[in-house]
């Protein structure tokens, strides 16, 4: 890990009306790190992550990005273009229902090998063999290249999104719960399978769920949210070992055990 | 003059076309970029041709030499009633000779003849948007024309390779123009886009139901996309046309009986019949004279 920051994130607040999405949230993000931002539905988990992603624009606060060339950009100062630029090739997006992030109509090559056309890739059969490396790093079988992803299951649609976003080698990947919807065996697959892929690479990850298993397995540090706010953060085992705030210790305490 | 084309010269009332010419003028300079335009009710259906008609008669003069193609032809449903309609409204001349017209409204095909200085092209176009069924938000593909993200008009024709081995867009094939804007050149073969690189006409555009105008200048680059390891062809015929064996032009397939009788004649009626005036025979009339004797 480089001892400089990747992400940093300073009282961003985004109010609907006078309502709360998330208010005054601050951390920082290092190269590599994956930070999970948990809390239940409502707490402004998805808010904070769509603002960070710059989805949203946050009613104040900012964000700075380490570009690749070392400085710190703010990315609600950036043009459009920059900012999309950026987050086709340096970041990824997995949404939760894979169908907003994949183009259902075209096959699974085409929808990896999208990013690298973006960038200006012209050369079919690279483009066809980086897309085919890739299914076969998300375990989707290289005969399912041609297909289209309506014809995959959750599970499969889930990595083939997962790819999707990888093929540019990003260096941070926001991830809306990744593991929604799928069930328990496929999500253990799927989450061996990011874990992976996150230490492969040394991507960054910030990633949002409601499921404190996902975050023990997947994070390095943690956030936990309410109302909002950031009421809790740590490392991902002193956090689930040892909360402190009642909210915590509510949250930890309500996983059933079987 | 006839009492309408007396009344008010080509249709449409002079501040309209006033604003059609302000929107040409505009596409003109930025070529291949969408210009929208308030277009008007036409009296024809809309995918009849009212976007380039709206565009002809804005730039029509009293002096100028109408011809009306469809489908190569002079003498379909749709070029008739065009050339009716101006020669009513704007009682100009009109022609079927290629050479000997200064506006030439087409739809689908691009004359065979090469196209000279003093002649303008407008094309008839249906759907102006080349990301239409790639990216159905409109707000969407205006940011992406914006911003040159053109990634996504690569992502369909990998995916024409994928499924059937080469780039299987036959018309409507997009076109890179001046390096720049990614653009419809309406639903002409792409057997046809060669000729619009470095035309020496002028080529205008225009979309009346999605009320846009855009156009190529003459003399400007237009580059058909595809891949370096699957580069941009057209199609080839194996037989000249059967009725002026002319070679390396686009021809319509014929059927003739059913039992599988079937001949290739060239798409533009008027470089065929040029052709035969100057005695260009093929082998169907070949067959024909000496069935006759």
């Amino acid at each position: 890990m480089s001892d400089q920051p990747l992400l940093n994130v300073r009282g961003v607040s985004k109010f609907y009306g006078s309502r709360i999405g998330c208010t005054d949230v601050s951390f920082d993000l290092w190269p590599g790190e994956v930070l999970a931002i948990v809390g239940e539905s409502g707490s402004g988990k998805t808010t904070l992550l769509n603002c960070l992603a710059t989805r949203l624009m946050p009613t104040t606060g900012c964000v700075q990005y380490r570009m690749r060339d070392g400085n710190l950009r703010d990315l609600y100062q950036m043009s459009d273009a920059e900012r999309r630029f950026l987050m086709r090739t340096d970041w990824g997006f997995v949404h939760q229902n894979p169908a907003d992030g994949l183009r259902m109509t075209v096959s699974a090559g085409a929808n990896v090998g999208e990013r690298l056309m973006a960038v200006g890739n012209r050369h079919y059969g690279n483009i066809r063999n980086t897309a085919s490396d890739w299914l076969e790093r998300v375990e989707i079988a290289q005969d399912r290249i041609d297909d289209q992803p309506r014809a995959f299951s959750g599970g499969m649609r889930q990595r083939l999104q997962i790819a999707r976003n990888l093929v540019t080698s990003p260096r941070l990947v926001f991830m809306d719960e990744p593991t929604g919807g799928l069930d328990v065996s496929v999500q253990a697959r799927l989450l061996d399978l990011v874990r992976g892929l996150v230490s492969d690479l040394g991507l960054a990850v910030i990633v949002v769920t409601h499921d404190l298993a996902v975050a023990r397995l997947l994070s390095h540090r943690m956030m936990v949210m309410k109302g909002g706010r950031v009421i809790e953060q740590g490392l991902t085992d002193r956090v689930l070992d040892d909360p402190r705030e009642p909210y915590t210790q509510l949250l930890v305490s309500s996983i059933l055990q079987v | 003059m006839t009492a309408l084309a007396d009344y008010n010269f080509a249709y449409l009332d002079e501040q309209t076309k006033r604003m059609i010419r302000r929107a040409i003028l505009k596409a003109i300079a930025i070529p291949g970029y969408q210009v929208p335009f308030a277009s008007r009710e036409m009296p024809m259906p809309y995918g009849w041709g009212t976007g380039g008609v709206q565009v002809t008669a804005a730039i029509l003069g009293p002096h100028d030499v109408l011809k009306v193609i469809d489908q190569g032809a002079d003498d379909t449903t749709n070029a008739v009633s065009i050339r009716a309609f101006f020669q009513k409204v704007a009682d100009v001349a009109v022609t079927t000779k290629t050479s000997e017209a200064t506006i030439i409204q087409t739809r689908h095909r691009i004359p065979e003849e090469t196209l000279g200085e003093n002649q303008v092209l407008v094309y008839q176009v249906p759907i102006p948007e080349p990301l239409r069924f790639l990216e159905p938000r409109e707000t969407e593909t205006r940011q992406m024309h914006a911003l040159e993200e053109y990634g996504l008009m690569h992502v369909k024709l990998y995916e024409d390779i994928a499924r059937h081995g080469r780039i299987a867009t036959t018309y409507a094939y997009p076109v890179k123009v001046a390096g720049r804007y990614v653009m419809d050149p309406s639903p002409t073969p792409k057997f046809d886009n060669p000729k619009m690189n470095q035309s020496a006409a002028l080529q205008l555009f225009g979309a009346g139901r999605e009320k846009r105008i855009y156009a190529v200048p003459p003399y400007t680059d237009v580059v058909s996309l595809d891949f370096e390891d699957h580069p941009f062809e057209v199609q080839t015929f194996e037989k000249p046309c059967a009725l002026c064996g002319a070679r390396h032009v686009y021809l319509d397939e014929v059927v003739l009986d059913d039992k599988g009788g079937r001949m290739f004649v060239c798409s533009d009626t008027d470089y065929c019949e040029t052709r035969r005036e100057e005695g260009q025979r093929g082998e169907m009339l070949a067959d024909m004279k000496e069935a006759a004797e």
